[in-house]
């Protein structure tokens, strides 16, 4: 079975004014389908850079990246968009919902991409909720919800249209040890339970345990580290 | 559309701050509904409908100067020319100078002419059999309270009668009402007969002030026009003949260039709203970069970004616009109620129109630039927070 | 929530009061009011304090430039209007308020508003003229002038379109009488000729004025020899003798109005009585300062209300321009308004800081709009339709009490626009400020 992300010799170069600073060097990588990959790595070892590029964010400098055969790094802006609006999920680490909208309003967001009526994307956008255990709360605003919360809810909308591939940046980043806890376990049982691919960047190794496997980043290469590795070194 | 709800709710983000801009978009449009409806009244000062198939013949030398009452039945004559009617300015004055309305003496068939000074017939046959009898329009009656029946006395300010008199004393037979409520303003002027006018005035009688032909065929006015005029060529009495809608507009405009002034105050009015909400939205944007990458991370296209920017300055103008416009709706009918007889015409059809395009430019004009930003955005930079 | 409500409104009446007295004090009184301000800034501890607070904020306006650009702009539109609107108001009544004196009386039919409506018999004429109130010339002639005031249609200089321009036939001792009026280009007019003279701004507006052309006038021609300037309305209009005009516009005998000059300005009294009382003449009079004076009531009035309705709504629109952007600021310098605070400054300096940011600001709208207004339309020609049914041309005139006038209008908005936000500067926890570090 192929990979469900596949990538080679993937380099990314940022300029700031005349300066070059290379973030990424050659990496290659594997992702399997049903993965829950941790990725770990000091302050400015690419591991962001990296999850942008996997998520359709960016695009590299050199290399190749494939997500379900299909080639992303040579897509334009607006078609990386429409790749990634079926494609792929985000995390982050603020949360990021949007304040004025109620919570099954903002899982409801990437619904309006697609042509459903407003009947479905209301009644997917309630599943996700239930799904992240949150369904009470829909109506709520970010605001009413404690940070823990925030995070499900941003899950569940990083959930709701189904996308092949989960991309979460320091999820448990801003969250005390209780919700942490909560949003990991999620997470878990998304992968675990629903078969959804996840890749997570966290600085926290007892967060990287509930991953499937964990690879470090230092200085723009892949550093290999835990169990059925199934990366290559370069 | 399914976008709405997120326009709106990133328009309230901020309430108190959205409240201001749009009280400031409001006073814009109130005043712009204000000064349109003056600007309006000045341009179809007693313009009607009717008034389309109207044509003055005044002196040429001046409006003031008379015209003999031979040239009735020559303008009669004139192929096109379906009746003539003529009218002598009075200029009465009932009580105080500040109670000013229109009062002439008229020839037997003037309502014949001005068909929609509407009279009822009973009220028209007493107006023919009395001597002294005057018509008032329904505005004015209402004003002072006239009933038919009523004696009213006016101050000549011109022509005394004869044995040096100088109140006129008439009786009121009639009251007529123009249906159209945009014409209301020619309900305040009273009519009596010429005849009774040439008999008792110390002078002027024996003179016709200006002559009106209702012509056939409004297109045939400029032909008709130069035959009217053609009869007077080199007489002492020479003649200006000219639709009615131009004879006002240019009374008008010795009066003032109303189209420049509103022009003007409105420009400047505009001018200021645009920076105003220029700078609200530029605000706003900026505080929500953020947002605006997420929603780009999810998938939404650089284009519907630029879209949802520019939807959210349009929709600020066109809330704030409307409820502007409609207002000022409010104060002119509560204005024109009250004072009556005022150069304001209620805000029409053709002001929401131009108001409703003045919002959709300015909304596109103002959220440009916040929408460009936030189109451009690089996502990477903005999680960043950079 | 009806505490809020009823603080909101407590400071509502609070600002109003300031804003009344601002309005009813005349501009000396600001300006006074100004130097104790500055007195306090420098004198008081509390007022020190305020002065720094001002002076950090004055420092960051520049990095604010967008906001507060908002309300130099908002404001500047209200005062350019206003001032725009009230210098044609006020151009329109000098010159008409220029247009006679105490000295000089104006004689029509009783009952008559107008010259142009007036007609007055040779009889009455000579009665009036030979009562003792009027003054003689040196051959002991009365200073009066019989005149004629008709119209003729002119067209336009700047569009061709048709005009009323009045035509004064005056009487033998017009240049007598009327003698503040010079002859500056041509010659005058010889009687018993059809010859006019034409005002300095009736040549500017009107074709045909030229010295040289020919009029029409009831298809008659007349020859222009002369231009005049009274400094006055009559600048408008186009003289000729009398005599010559009535029988032109076939007036037999008859005049429009007698126009006299009295022996002083305490005769009018006597003259109106002499006129009045006598039962052969239906006359009435008044010193033609204050006929025309009177002539300039309605517009200007007219005017004056259109331009300050115009100048509250675009008020109101730029009020709350100016509170958005003064609470933005307010926001942005949360942190520093309570680091000030935590220092030790109190309410009071921190409220007089934000106010004086503000106004300052308007002082900043207030200067560009009069200025404004004062190089687009200081001097600027117009004409309008008179009493006489004619043209009057007049220029608008921005004037010192006008500009100072839309100061104060800056002033008023700027205080209300500035005081909420700077009330609630003042009122922010501390702490809420802090942690923004």
């Amino acid at each position: 079975m192929s990979p469900l992300v596949e990538i080679r010799n993937l380099s990314k170069v940022y300029t700031r004014g005349r300066q070059k600073i290379e973030v990424l060097h050659h990496v290659n990588l594997d992702i399997g389908k049903g993965d829950f990959l941790a990725l770990m790595g000091p302050s400015g070892s690419g591991k962001t850079t990296l999850l942008n590029l996997i998520g359709g964010l960016d695009s590299p400098t050199e290399g190749t990246i494939a997500v379900a055969e299909r080639r992303i790094d040579k897509l334009g802006q607006s078609e990386l968009a429409r790749w990634r609006s079926s494609n792929v999920g985000f995390v982050f680490q603020f949360y990021n919902l949007l304040p004025m909208l109620s919570a099954s309003r903002n899982v409801e967001l990437p619904l309006l991409l697609t042509k459903l009526p407003a009947a479905k994307r209301r009644s997917h956008a309630a599943v996700a909720l239930e799904l992240v255990g949150l369904a009470d709360r829909a109506p709520h605003k970010p605001g009413e919800l404690s940070g823990g919360q925030q995070q499900r809810v941003a899950i569940a909308r990083a959930i709701v249209s189904d996308p092949t591939l989960l991309v979460c940046d320091e999820p448990t980043g801003d969250l005390d040890r209780q919700s942490a806890v909560e949003v990991l376990t999620l997470l878990q049982r998304l992968n675990r339970e629903h078969g959804k691919t996840i890749v997570m960047v966290t600085h926290d190794p007892k967060a990287a345990e509930y991953a499937s496997h964990t690879l470090h980043l230092d200085k723009g290469t892949l550093v290999e580290a835990g169990a059925e590795a199934q990366a290559a070194a370069s | 559309m399914k976008y709405l709800h997120l326009v709106w709710s990133a328009l309230f983000r901020r309430k108190t701050r959205t409240l201001f801009t749009l009280l400031s978009v409001l006073a814009a449009f109130l005043l712009f509904g204000l000064l349109n409806s003056v600007r309006q009244a000045f341009a179809n000062a007693g313009q009607s409908v009717a008034g389309a198939s109207r044509m003055i013949t005044i002196s040429k030398v001046s409006f003031m100067v008379n015209l003999p009452l031979s040239l009735e039945m020559r303008l009669q004559a004139v192929p096109g020319v379906a009746e003539v009617t003529y009218a002598n300015w009075f200029g009465g004055i009932y009580q105080d100078p500040k109670n000013f309305f229109a009062n002439e003496a008229v020839a037997p068939n003037f309502f014949d002419v001005y068909s929609e000074l509407k009279l009822p017939p009973a009220q028209m046959a007493a107006w023919q059999a009395t001597r002294t009898g005057a018509v008032v329009g329904a505005s004015l009656a209402a004003k002072f309270h006239w009933k038919i029946g009523d004696q009213i006395p006016l101050q000549a300010t011109i022509f005394p009668q004869k044995g040096g008199v100088n109140t006129w004393t008439f009786n009121l037979v009639g009251i007529y009402h123009i249906a159209n409520p945009r014409e209301r303003q020619q309900e305040n002027a009273l009519f009596f007969h010429w005849k009774y006018f040439d008999e008792a005035a110390a002078f002027g009688g024996g003179v016709a002030g200006w002559y009106v032909e209702k012509i056939a065929q409004p297109k045939d006015a400029d032909r008709i026009a130069q035959a009217i005029d053609a009869i007077s060529a080199n007489s002492d009495h020479e003649t200006k003949t000219q639709s009615e809608d131009s004879f006002q507009a240019s009374f008008v405009s010795q009066f003032a260039d109303i189209g420049l002034i509103v022009g003007g105050i409105m420009g400047a009015v505009f001018f200021t709203l645009v920076l105003l909400t220029g700078n609200t939205m530029a605000q706003a944007v900026r505080e929500r970069i953020p947002e605006l990458a997420i929603l780009k991370t999810i998938g939404f296209s650089n284009r519907s970004v630029l879209a949802l920017v520019l939807a959210e300055a349009v929709l600020l103008l066109a809330l704030g616009g409307a409820a502007g416009l409609g207002l000022a709706d409010v104060a002119v009918s509560l204005i024109r109620a009250r004072l009556g007889a005022i150069p304001m015409l209620p805000v029409g059809l053709e002001s929401w129109l131009q108001g409703v395009g003045l919002m959709a430019v300015i909304g596109l004009l103002v959220g440009a630039l916040p929408a460009r930003r936030g189109m451009r955005l690089r996502i990477v930079d903005a999680l960043a927070g950079r | 929530m009806w505490r809020k409500i009823g603080y909101f409104l407590l400071l509502t009446v609070a600002a109003l009061m300031p804003v009344i007295v601002l309005v009813l004090l005349p501009a000396w009184g600001i300006l006074i009011g100004a130097a104790l301000l500055i007195a306090w800034l420098a004198l008081t501890r509390t007022g020190r304090q305020a002065w720094s607070a001002t002076a950090v904020a004055v420092t960051t306006i520049p990095q604010r430039l967008g906001s507060s650009s908002v309300v130099i702009i908002g404001i500047a539109g209200v005062v350019g209007v206003l001032v725009a609107l009230l210098a044609m108001a006020e151009g329109f009544r000098a010159t008409l308020q220029q247009t006679g004196s105490d000295d000089t009386a104006i004689v029509l039919r009783a009952g008559s508003q107008t010259e142009i409506n007036s007609v007055v018999d040779h009889e009455s004429i000579v009665v009036a003229s030979q009562k003792p109130q009027v003054m003689r010339d040196a051959h002991s002639r009365p200073i009066a002038s019989p005149e004629i005031v008709v119209a003729a249609t002119i067209p336009k200089k700047s569009n061709g379109v048709d005009a009323n321009v009045e035509i004064r036939g005056v009487g033998d001792e017009a240049f007598e009488l009327y003698s503040r009026l010079k002859i500056i280009s041509g010659r005058s007019f010889r009687p018993g000729l059809r010859e006019l003279i034409v005002g300095k701004d009736a040549v500017r507006e009107f074709a045909h004025t030229r010295i040289g052309s020919t009029l029409d006038l009831n298809r008659q021609p007349w020859t222009v020899v002369g231009v005049f300037d009274s400094g006055d309305s009559h600048n408008s209009e186009l003289w000729a003798d009398t005599a010559v005009v009535a029988t032109t516009y076939q007036r037999g005998s008859s005049v429009s109005s007698l126009t006299v000059r009295l022996t002083s300005p305490h005769a009018f009294d006597a003259f109106k009585a002499a006129i009045t009382s006598d039962p052969q003449l239906k006359l009435q009079v008044q010193t033609t300062h204050d006929y025309f004076n009177a002539q300039s009531e309605g517009l200007s009035k007219i005017i004056r209300v259109l331009g300050t309705t115009v100048a509250v709504i675009m008020g109101i629109g730029a009020l709350f321009g100016a509170l958005n952007t003064m609470y933005a600021a307010v926001a942005t310098r949360s942190r520093e308004i309570a680091t000030l605070r935590a220092i030790g400054f109190r309410g009071v300096p921190v409220v007089v800081s934000v106010l004086i940011e503000t106004l300052l600001l308007a002082i900043g709208g207030g200067a560009v709009g009069a200025g404004i207004a004062w190089l687009l339309f200081n001097n600027y020609t117009a004409s309008t339709l008179g009493a006489n049914f004619s043209q009057v041309v007049f220029e608008f005139r921005v004037t010192p009490a006008l500009v100072a006038n839309g100061f104060k209008w800056a002033l008023a908005i700027g205080f209300l626009g500035g005081l909420f936000p700077a009330v609630r500067a003042a009122r922010m926890p501390v702490t809420d400020g802090l942690r923004e570090l």
